[in-house]
Order: C-alpha cells, then structure tokens, then sequence
C-alpha cells in the first residue's frame, strides 16, 4: 500500500513539473529560447496568492486568480522589454538574459519580501480520500493538482488544434518566417505564449506552495530546473511530452526518495535525464521526420 | 499605375549593400520575371518587398498604398503571397493543414473550401496525399504545396522564389505550367529565377540582377534573343 501511496504522490508532484514543462516547452517550441527565468514565475505567482489571501485577506480563489493575473502580465512585460528586443541576436544573448531575468526576480523578491520563508496556507481546503479502510490517504491537494495537470493539458491541446491564435502558434514553432508570410502576427504570437505559459507557472505555484508550504524567493528555482529537465526528457517542444516528461520525472523523484535516500534523489533524476539524452537525444515524444531535400 | 512598384529600394546585410538601389514596377496581369546569377540579390528583392527584411532606403507601394514600412503579416492580407525560396513548408504539419495555413489570412469558411478545391484541382497529387507530413513530400510536391498553400490566400499578386530549383525537369514544366494558368487567371506574378531561358519564356518582361543593380530590363522575347544574356545566363 505505501508503494501506492508514493506512485500517487509521485504523479501529484509529476503533475506540478508537466504544468511547469509545458510552459517551458511552449515558449521554447514557439520563441525558441530557453525561458530559464520560468522557474521564478512560479515563486512570483506563490508571493502573488499568499499576499492576497494573507495580507489582504481575500479568499482562496480570487487568490489563485491574482498570481494568475499578476503572472500572465509579468510573463508579457518580461517578454516584451528583456527579449523581444533581442529577436534577431545570436541564442546565447538570449539566454544570458534570461539568465539575468531570473536573478532580477528572485533579487527582487528578497528586497520585496525578505529572505524569511513564509508559511504558504494551501488553497485548498479539501480534506482528501481514504481508500482501503484508510491504509491509503490521499490528499486534496493530490488530487485537486493531477486533476488540474489533467484539465490543462487537454485544454491546451484543444487550444493549439482548434483555434485560430493555436493554429498560428504551430505555424511560428515550425517556421518564423513562413508563419509571416502566412499573413500570422509572429510578435502577438510570442507574447501570446509567454501569456499562456506565465498563467500556468502561476497555477504551478500556487499548486506547488499548497502541497509544500513554504514560500521564499528561490522557491521557484529548483522546480524550474526540475521542469526543464521533464520538457527535455520528454522531447522539448512537445506538449504531450511535457506532460509525460515531468509526471515520470515527479515518480522517479518520489520512488527515489522513499526507496534509495532521499538525498540522492536529485542526483538520481539528473542521471535519469543523461541517460535518456544518451539513448535518445530527441526526448521522449521528440520530433524528428526524415525529411526530403 | 503598376500594381507593383518599387522605386530606389536600397538593403543592407550589416556593412554590406546587397541592393544599391533598384527600381522595377509590376503591372496588373503581368507576369515578371526577375533574373540573374547567385548573389545577384534577387533573393533579397523578393525579401524586402513582402517586408521580411528592412530597406534601408526606397519605396515600396501595392496597389498605390506605400507599404515600405509595414509588416509582412499585413502585407499578405493586402494581397500578396510569396512561395519562398526552399519551399519551407510545414514539415510536421500534413499537407491538408499547411494548405489551411494558407489561408490563415481567409476567415470565411466557404471561401476557404472554395480555394482548397481550386487547389486540389491544380495538384491533383496534393489531394492524394493531404494527411501526409509535409517533410515526407518530394522536393516537386513540396513546391506544388508551397505554390499551393500561397493560392489558399487568394492572392493579388504571387511573389515566387527559385520555383524550379532542384527539380527534375519534369518537375518544373508542370510548375511553369501551372504559373501560366495562375496567371491567366487573372493573378500577377512575380518570378525570381536562376533558369532564365525557362522564365524569360512564360515571363512578359524581365529584369536582370548584377550585384545589387538592375542592369537590363525589357520585353522577354527580346532579352531572350539579346547576345549577352544568352552568353551571360542562357549557356548558348
């Protein structure tokens, strides 16, 4: 039963890096550029939540509406004045920025906030099922956060199939300039999916803060880089990937932890990613068509 | 009034002056053929015109409206359509879905049926393969796509970059062919090419590209017949 309850946790934790990855993925499929500052929007999205439902008093769910709000246009702004102006300039400008995106916000956050950890209060406020006579507890939180991944994904998916603005992201993520000249608004495209992606780390955070109480401004650091490896694992660019990626990530982190030493467990999920790297440099789900010339 | 005009356009890579101020003008139902050697800058004419690189000087008007500095995305909802050099299809989407790409700009439905149709007809081949991945097409059908997906937008005028290169001449007389048909239907078209001999002969008039200036231009008949054109691009 305690293997359940680890494969269930494993898949909650899962839940919360795929919701990361696919912001991750998205961007870097669409904008190609390695967001490294995504992890934080996670933190910035917990700080959003607890200040308006602590300091301010509101409750859980207009909470979880502000760091959504606050996030997405925090998304754009960065977008807007850190990258776009380097649209033309080699990858490793772009990276270096954000790089420094990254430390501006987590600096930020401690010259806001201080450097103490805040005791996050879980918006969720559902006690959680026990199963087989209460051998096996599983949280609200659990499952308010897998069913969330599970929402997302399928939303996204529907989202990028069916709608004219997912349509014309798949178009810039195959080829910039052919999207141009397909009459489709690159620039609109890419703050759209910085939007997309900076509500979903915002959701991740707040999610996150809930299962694992305490808040400072590396909060999102760990979980950023955590969710990169999941989006490359399961092939960057890919939003079933993503989702693949980061809940196997979350399961090998939590079966590590409860059955090698939990202080290995870090250790033994960057191994996995060598790993696969090795075997399959593409990820999981990556595209690769043999193409004709 | 030119449909297309072009008037001192001047591009830069950098320090470098790929055009050094060219003027050409394509009238309405016209079909023009832009031709020269590697480097020549014809490339980089088709670029700048649909608005993928900045001019640093010169003008550009569609239809008498100035579009030098306006975006390529609004440029095509004016009515021009640019099947770039290398096709650069779609290659994970199908056939079926670049064609829809085509006409991102085409909001109705009915229209969109109408042009996918037109198209399927023209390339009975694309209709055959329309949920195959674009990569897996040949170099020839991923032109035809590439001509295609642009016809989906039902364009005023057709910019088309190198149509023929790498193809098999069986290939490229089936799209010449269905540039002449393109064009009698009333679209105007603007060809770059490196096979002047086949462009000069479907083209009305032709302009020839020498490092970044216009150095001959004229009737195609003619510039077909001109000794030092066929020294210089026809290999006679």
């Amino acid at each position: 039963m305690s293997f359940l309850s680890y494969l269930i946790n494993g898949v909650s934790l899962g839940s919360v890096y795929a919701i990361i990855a696919l912001g991750y993925t998205m961007v870097y499929g669409i904008a190609k550029m390695l967001n490294f500052a995504h992890g934080d929007i996670i933190m910035v999205g917990g700080y959003a939540a607890f200040l308006a439902m602590v300091n301010a008093g509101l409750s859980p769910l207009i909470g979880v509406l502000v760091s959504i709000v606050v996030c997405t246009l925090l998304g754009v702004v960065i977008e807007r004045i850190a990258y776009k102006p380097l649209r033309m300039a080699p990858p490793l400008a772009v990276l270096i920025t954000a790089i420094g995106v990254s430390y501006f916000l987590q600096n930020l956050a401690l010259l806001l906030f201080g450097a103490d950890t805040k005791t996050f209060k879980s918006v969720i406020s559902f006690k959680g099922i026990s199963l087989a006579g209460g051998a096996l507890q599983i949280s609200g939180v659990t499952i308010v956060t897998i069913a969330a991944c599970i929402v997302i994904v399928v939303g996204l998916s529907l989202f990028i199939n069916k709608t004219r603005a997912g349509q014309a992201m798949l178009a810039v993520s195959e080829d910039r300039g052919a999207a141009q000249l397909m009459g489709i608004n690159v620039n609109k495209t890419i703050a759209l999916t910085f939007a997309i992606g900076s509500a979903l780390a915002a959701i991740a955070g707040v999610l996150l803060c809930s299962a694992y109480p305490s808040l400072n401004p590396y909060t999102g650091a760990m979980p950023g880089i955590k969710a990169f490896v999941a989006a490359v694992f399961g092939g960057i660019g890919s939003v079933p990937g993503a989702m693949v990626g980061g809940i196997l990530l979350g399961i090998i982190e939590i079966l590590a932890k409860a059955y090698i030493s939990s202080q290995l467990a870090d250790a033994i999920v960057f191994a996995m990613l060598i790993i696969i790297l090795l075997v399959k440099p593409t990820g999981i789900f990556g595209k690769k068509i043999q193409e004709k010339v | 009034m030119a449909l297309l005009e072009v008037k001192d356009l001047q591009v830069y890579y950098g320090m470098i002056q790929a055009l050094k101020g060219i003027s050409f003008e394509v009238g309405q139902g016209e079909v023009i053929a832009l031709i020269g050697a590697n480097g020549a800058g014809k490339t980089t004419t088709l670029h700048a015109v649909t608005g993928l690189l900045p001019k640093k000087a010169g003008m550009v008007t569609l239809g008498g409206k100035d579009i030098t500095k306006i975006p390529p995305h609004k440029i095509v909802e004016m009515g021009m359509a640019h099947v770039p050099e290398g096709r650069r299809v779609f290659a994970h989407l199908s056939v079926y879905q670049n064609l829809k790409m085509g006409a991102y700009i085409r909001r109705e439905k009915e229209e969109f049926s109408h042009s996918l149709e037109m198209v399927y007809q023209k390339f009975p081949r694309l209709k055959e393969r329309r949920n195959q991945p674009a990569g897996t097409l040949s170099g020839g059908e991923q032109q035809m796509l590439a001509m295609g997906r642009a016809l989906m937008s039902q364009p005023k005028i057709l910019l088309m970059d190198e149509p023929s290169m790498g193809l098999s001449p069986i290939f490229v007389n089936e799209i010449f062919k269905i540039i002449e048909e393109v064009s009698a239907a009333g679209t105007t078209v603007l060809l770059v090419e490196q096979n002047a001999k086949k462009a000069l002969s479907i083209a009305d008039r032709a302009y020839v590209l020498e490092t970044g200036n216009i150095v001959l231009s004229g009737n195609a008949g003619e510039l077909l017949n001109d000794e030092s054109i066929k020294k210089a691009y026809l290999g006679e």
